[in-house]
């Protein structure tokens, strides 16, 4: 076990746990952060996807000893009040069904406008590849991420 | 808890507020947490007015829903209190929807599966809303002394129009909670729905974007701990013996134990299905340090003898032989194929099938295999349980809660009233969650624990933990006249360990041939199956309408013009009594895609591939326009017509058809799990492929037909038909015809067209 001090949606935060323990179960199980879901564990759903300063990482691949004081944002943190124009899009194009992958998709989406404001559909598709959908919602994924995007 | 005893009637729900009172609000909210908080968005009153098991109203005119059904994406959470809103005649923006915990005496059939709910909910739950709202009015009839007739209503509110008196029904609530309760309040018209028709967004939506924990794999309470099972790695073996002395050791864990879930003699029900009834335990402080821990236990395993189980279900009570020994996929296609020709149990059978092949000027034969698939819902297995010596709190994603109730009672040796099964959302069911045995597993670690406990299944155990979607086999037969009718049609199908027709022999095209026969075979496994999306129709929808499209072809006819001629004849003249279908409701959603797809205009930048199907009591037609890149499809655009009566909520019925058309677009291309010695091949998504975002269709168009039916089956009807539109679109794209899912196997070997 050890300490670390993490740098959290704007906030310190001190865990004492094993350092191999990957940021996905810090978060869930230590900071009490759920939005930011396991599917797989071997980064293959994206459904732990939070960003690591401004890049879209699986949580579940992080170990805590490698963050640092890097700031590291998850949906709770992704605006204040649920107002981000991405979590806007998703409520107008009603996207979810289940609703468990959605936060790690929208996170992956925030990641991808920010590198690029204004995606082409083939842009959209190679950076939403690894997040799975279960229920299948790619279409409304899409349509939302346009419409946060302006486009 | 004692009064929920007493024997209710069907409709008791209405009468809950004079059976129970308030007390029974207390036991309702037993476990609290996890609810969105609607203070945010409205003022919530200073108290609430039961007017029956469905409606709180309180003083201020804020409305609370009880949503009866368990939620797993299909937006039952959000539609089926709009059935209530809509007969109680309030504002949708007054509303705040809660989440009924599983209670059998107040809510009906809180069961969702089998497309169900909605069309199980139309008149209980329009009832309740139209019974309330005529206890305002009688309150109001009361206070005014005017006759009850002359009282109308309005969003919410209460109009005396002659005198000018009106009231809302938060004024109205604490008089009219304590009246009697009416009969036979009239329900609305379907002309005169406002609620219902009119999009709602999910009542969720809000916190699932904002990631609020929803989902019970969220869920967690002081000094609760965290299980994860290991289970067998093969199916036909068993716990011989564990090591667990490094586990033991380890930072976080508590304890390692072997618990028997399930007596052999347990008198099961339909839904009672669990791969293995002995399961290694381990517990611990945090998941991570559990998951670890479990990755030390040496575990020998051996094999299970062949056993009998007694299943009391859909067909009765029956015996079900568990096989020994570990299958492979290989003996499984070599055994299939064997029964395939043997004499199999006849389901149906219209004139003279063998005497019209014999007779016919064209005969044709084909074969369709799909493989087992497992659900893969996005949050695995996982179930909160406190069992104390008088209680157990039972907090998991289950479809079915009145069948594993059962269970839970019979193997935590309590009475059913002691167990509180809160009803979480899920994510994900397709049929899996209707299986609910993770909840006994919960409540057996607890009550060995004595302690409050989230069992956890890692990805890799929940996708080898078995109740997959059966792997079938089908041959169809079909013979032409000289002028190209079909004459004679047979259909030969089985699986293992069950067949797909099932009780499905009565659908079309039967009815519709004159000599017609349906046969089925099943083979005995100890490979567990449940059901998944559109069971038995998932695979038959596909199988039969490619084999539709190549009689089409053989008959020299457009496919659409071809089936559209034998519902004719179904409608005119059908064949057999037990037809399950309506012919023009049939036809009905082929010609409403015919129409949108612009069918009978060439177009020759797309491969177009077209299939029907009825189930769930709903008609689906679907057109899939296609192109092919690198020898893969790129789906440019799918056309969906459907026929399932009243549409609720129109945006997100659209949205489930969408989600089943690409979810069996995936399946259709990747979908598959195969065994080596009992051992499932694939344990994750970096093996077992699911559809993604650049494989999903570029548009999709869902057309409903107008009606006033009452709403049939919406979640899985869509689900079906497009394996066949899709093989059939594959078909004119690379010229050959599939006959083996998954497509996409065979894809890599074919050289394309264009």
């Amino acid at each position: 076990m050890a300490i670390f001090n993490l740098n959290i949606n704007g906030k310190k935060q001190q865990v004492d746990v094993d350092p191999a323990t990957p940021m996905l179960w810090v978060l869930r199980d230590h900071l009490n952060l759920v939005g930011t879901k396991y599917g797989c564990g071997i980064a293959q759903c994206g459904a732990c996807t939070i960003h690591f300063g401004d890049t879209a990482i699986r949580s579940c691949q992080l170990p805590v000893s490698s963050v640092g004081d890097k700031a590291i944002t998850t949906i709770e943190g992704l605006s204040e009040k649920g107002d981000h124009p991405l979590q806007k899009a998703w409520l107008q194009h009603d996207v979810a069904q289940c609703g468990y992958c959605q936060a790690g998709q929208i996170m992956n989406a925030a990641a991808l406008l920010k590198s690029k404001p204004h995606p082409g559909d083939a842009d959209i598709e190679a950076a939403m590849n690894g997040n799975l959908c279960r229920c299948a919602t790619y279409v409304r994924i899409k349509a939302a991420i346009k419409t946060a995007a302006g486009i | 808890m004692s009064s929920i005893k007493t024997s209710y009637s069907r409709r008791s729900f209405l009468k809950a507020t004079a059976l129970a009172g308030g007390g029974m609000m207390l036991s309702f909210s037993w476990l609290a947490g996890c609810k969105p908080s609607p203070e945010e968005v409205l003022a919530l009153p200073k108290e609430w007015f039961e007017l029956n098991s469905y409606i709180k109203i309180g003083e201020n005119g804020i409305v609370t829903l009880l949503a009866p059904n368990p939620e797993f994406g299909q937006n039952v959470k959000t539609s089926l209190p709009m059935l209530l809103a809509e007969e109680l005649g309030i504002d949708w923006k007054n509303v705040i929807v809660e989440q009924a915990d599983f209670f059998p005496q107040r809510f009906e059939r809180q069961f969702t599966g089998g497309s169900t709910a909605m069309n199980r909910a139309w008149k209980p739950l329009r009832t309740a809303g139209a019974t309330a709202r005529q206890m305002l009015i009688n309150a109001a009839s009361q206070s005014w002394k005017v006759p009850a007739g002359e009282i109308t209503t309005e969003d919410g509110v209460l109009y005396h129009k002659s005198s000018g008196k009106k009231a809302g029904y938060g004024e109205m609530a604490s008089k009219a909670a304590k009246l009697p309760v009416p009969k036979d309040a009239p329900l609305k018209k379907v002309s005169d729905f406002k609620v219902i028709g009119n999009s709602k967004k999910n009542v969720e939506g809000l916190n699932i974007v904002t990631g609020k924990p929803l989902f019970t794999l969220d869920y967690k309470q002081p000094g609760m701990l965290i299980a994860m099972i290991a289970h067998p790695p093969a199916f036909g073996l068993t716990v011989k013996s564990v090591d667990d002395s490094a586990a033991r050791s380890m930072p976080g864990i508590k304890d390692v134990f072997t618990v028997r879930t399930l007596a052999d003699d347990y008198e099961r029900n339909g839904f009672d299905t669990t791969s293995f009834t002995e399961l290694v335990v381990i517990v611990g402080n945090t998941t991570w340090e559990v998951m670890n821990a479990k990755k030390t236990l040496k575990i020998e395993w051996e094999k299970t003898p062949e056993a009998t189980i007694t299943v009391s279900g859909r067909g009765g009570k029956e015996t079900v032989k568990i096989p020994s020994g570990l299958e492979s996929t290989e003996r499984h296609k070599a055994m299939m194929a064997e029964m395939a020709k043997k004499p199999a149990k006849v389901l149906r059978k219209d004139g003279d099938p063998d005497g019209a092949f014999k007779k016919a000027a064209k005969v044709i034969e084909r074969t369709y295999t799909a493989p087992f698939l497992a659900h893969n819902t996005m949050e695995p297995r996982n179930c909160f349980a406190h069992v104390t010596a008088d209680t157990a709190e039972i907090y998991g994603p289950i479809q079915a809660p009145e069948f594993i109730i059962q269970t839970l009672a019979a193997r935590l040796g309590m009475p059913k009233e002691k167990i509180h099964i809160r009803l979480a959302r899920m994510g994900g069911g397709f049929g899996q969650r209707a299986y609910g045995h993770h909840l006994v597993e919960a409540a057996v670690i607890s009550q060995k624990i004595n302690a409050p406990v989230k069992l956890v299944y890692s990805r890799e155990d929940d996708m080898t933990y078995g109740i997959y979607r059966p792997t079938y086999m089908a041959t169809y037969k079909a013979a032409l006249d000289e002028n190209n009718n079909l004459v004679a049609y047979h259909v030969k199908a089985g699986g293992i360990p069950e067949g797909p027709i099932g009780w499905s022999q009565n659908r079309f095209p039967a009815g519709a041939v004159d000599n017609y026969l349906a046969e089925e075979w099943k083979l005995d496994s100890n490979i567990t199956i449940g059901a998944f999306r559109a069971p038995r129709s998932n695979f038959l929808g596909g199988a039969e309408q490619s084999f539709m499209d190549e009689v089409a072809e053989l008959a020299g006819k457009d496919p659409i013009e071809f089936r559209l001629e034998l519902l004719e004849r179904a409608k005119n003249k059908p064949v057999g009594k037990d037809n399950d279908y309506d012919a023009d409701r049939y036809a009905g959603v082929i010609k409403l895609v015919k129409e949108k797809s612009n069918w009978s205009q060439a177009n020759n930048s797309v491969h177009r591939g077209v299939a029907a199907y009825f189930c769930h009591n709903t008609y689906v037609a679907e057109v899939i326009d296609l192109v092919m890149q690198q020898n893969k499809p790129v789906i440019q655009k799918v056309y969906a017509a459907v026929d399932c009566g009243v549409v609720v909520n129109p945006d997100a019925a659209t949205n489930m058809g969408e989600g089943a058309i690409t979810d069996g677009i995936g399946n259709a291309l990747y979908g598959e799990m195969i065994f080596k010695d009992g051992a499932p091949q694939k344990n994750n998504f970096d093996t077992y492929r699911m559809v993604r975002h650049s494989e999903a269709p570029k548009s999709i168009e869902v057309h409903f037909v107008k009606n006033e039916h009452d709403p049939t089956g919406l979640g899985e009807p869509l689900f079906p038909p497009i394996f066949g539109a899709l093989a059939n679109a594959l078909h004119k794209a690379t010229g050959k015809r599939l006959y083996q899912q998954p497509f996409g196997k065979q894809l890599e070997s074919t050289t394309p067209l264009g």
